[in-house]
This record gives C-alpha cells, sequence and structure tokens, in this order.
C-alpha cells in the first residue's frame, strides 16, 4: 500500500470575479478532489494580492492554496478543470511529501548529532567505551 | 553590473565573526586577492531544511534589483541550500509572487 502523495496547489483566480464566484469555484474544485478520492486537508484563502507580473492583462489576483492529499489522479482532474476554466488564471501543483521527509531527515540527523555531542564531552576520555548508541533514534528513517 | 549586488538586504546577516575565521595566512597562490572571510552559509546557520516557494518575504532578499537569482558566490549559500532556494524562486516565478526580470 503505497503512501498517500501530499500535493501544494495554488492557483489564482481572476480579480473581476466576485466573491461568491470565488467560493462556487474552490467548492466545485475541491468537490472534484474529494469525489476521486483526494482529501483536501489545508484549504486556505490568501486574498487577492498584485501579480509580480500582468497575466492576461491583469495586475490582481485572488490566490488560494490547497493541501490535497491523494494519489495523484485527483492531481490531474483538478488541473484539467483549472485548464478549462477560464477565470483561474495559473496554477502550480508541487509534491511536497518527498520533501518534508528529507527534511525531517535532515532534522533527526541534526538531533542526533547534537545528542552525541555533549555526552561524549562530558564523559570526559573520549577512547574508553565508545559511547553506547543514543537511545531514541530508533525511527530514522521515519 | 557587479555592483548591483553589493549592498543589499539579504535576509540574513552574513556579516557577524562566526568562529569559522578567515582563512588569512593560507599560501601565496592567487595573488592580489583580497583575503576574505569564509562565507557561512546562512540557511545552515539558521537551520533551514525546507525554502517554501510561498515565503515570498525570504525569497525577496535573494533576488536584486534585476530581478536575477543572487550567485552563491556572494550570498555564500551552500549549494544544497541554494539549489532550494533557486527551485523556490522559480515556483514562486511561475505563479506570480516573484518577477521574472524587472528593470
Amino acid at each position: 500500500m503505497a503512501a498517500e502523495r501530499i500535493y501544494e496547489v495554488m492557483f489564482i483566480i481572476d480579480p473581476n470575479a466576485g466573491a461568491e464566484d470565488v467560493t462556487r469555484l474552490t467548492d466545485n474544485l475541491q468537490q472534484t478532489v474529494t469525489d476521486l478520492g483526494g482529501t483536501i486537508t489545508k484549504n486556505e484563502d490568501m486574498g487577492r494580492r498584485t501579480l509580480a507580473y500582468p497575466i492576461g492583462r491583469k495586475n490582481e489576483g485572488h490566490y488560494v492554496l490547497f493541501e490535497i492529499e491523494g494519489s495523484g489522479r485527483e492531481i490531474a482532474e483538478l488541473e484539467r478543470r483549472m485548464r478549462v476554466n477560464d477565470q483561474v488564471l495559473r496554477y502550480i501543483t508541487v509534491r511536497v511529501d518527498e520533501d518534508r521527509r528529507r527534511a525531517e531527515k535532515f532534522k533527526a540527523k541534526r538531533a542526533r548529532r547534537a545528542s552525541k555531542r555533549p555526552m561524549a564531552a562530558s564523559a570526559g576520555a573520549r577512547s574508553t567505551a565508545v559511547v553506547a548508541p543514543p537511545v531514541k533514534e530508533e525511527s530514522d528513517e521515519a | 553590473m557587479s555592483s548591483n549586488y553589493d549592498d543589499r538586504d539579504r535576509g540574513f546577516d552574513r556579516d557577524d565573526n562566526d568562529d569559522r575565521g578567515d582563512r588569512g595566512g593560507r599560501g601565496g597562490r592567487g595573488g592580489g586577492r583580497r583575503a576574505h572571510r569564509r562565507k557561512v552559509c546562512g540557511f545552515c546557520r539558521e537551520k533551514v531544511d525546507l525554502i517554501d516557494f510561498k515565503d515570498v518575504k525570504l525569497l525577496q532578499g535573494f533576488i536584486p534589483e534585476r530581478g536575477k537569482i543572487l550567485p552563491r558566490r556572494i550570498s555564500g549559500s551552500c549549494a544544497t541550500h541554494q539549489r532550494m532556494l533557486s527551485e523556490a524562486i522559480k515556483r514562486a516565478r511561475n505563479i506570480a509572487l516573484l518577477p521574472y526580470a524587472t528593470d
């Protein structure tokens, strides 16, 4: 059973769309994801922002961020919908689970090193009794 | 051109004297070069494991006026973090959080 993947999907909605248009659109998109078996773990409305460069003659946009857990199929459908929809100016999907796992690993490594070093120093003689492995580190590649 | 990079805010102040001192008394190679302090990667020091493309405030410190990505030789980032950084900046550009070019 393959682990679920985690994606971040950010998209920009046309600034001319009204508030209810925005909610309708995001609800719709959420629906497509859940219909295909994905779960939305975060739905963040980042509000209107000025674009760093104009997209389709527009200088502003309404940013929305989803965090989705799923197999990847719902992403394909979601992207298709967004491509078709004229109100979505742009979208980006980033797979984040791998990067996060990597970050965890770095963190664990650092913690291990930190816990090792002071121990060796306080033990005085470093040569005697090659310090027993720290206790709480069996979860190496969590 | 390169003076563009000189004194802009880069998100970290890399200038304080870390204990990794200058490698001053090294041999004569590279003659006229200014003796420089070894730069330490700001991300490593801050123990950053992940650079997020949504973190515009952070990324902005690494794009000088022109909108280009600040090179490693200026910022002193290590290879790993520079890679994460450039990846994040490119993503941010795609979604119009950061400009591709400005003038």
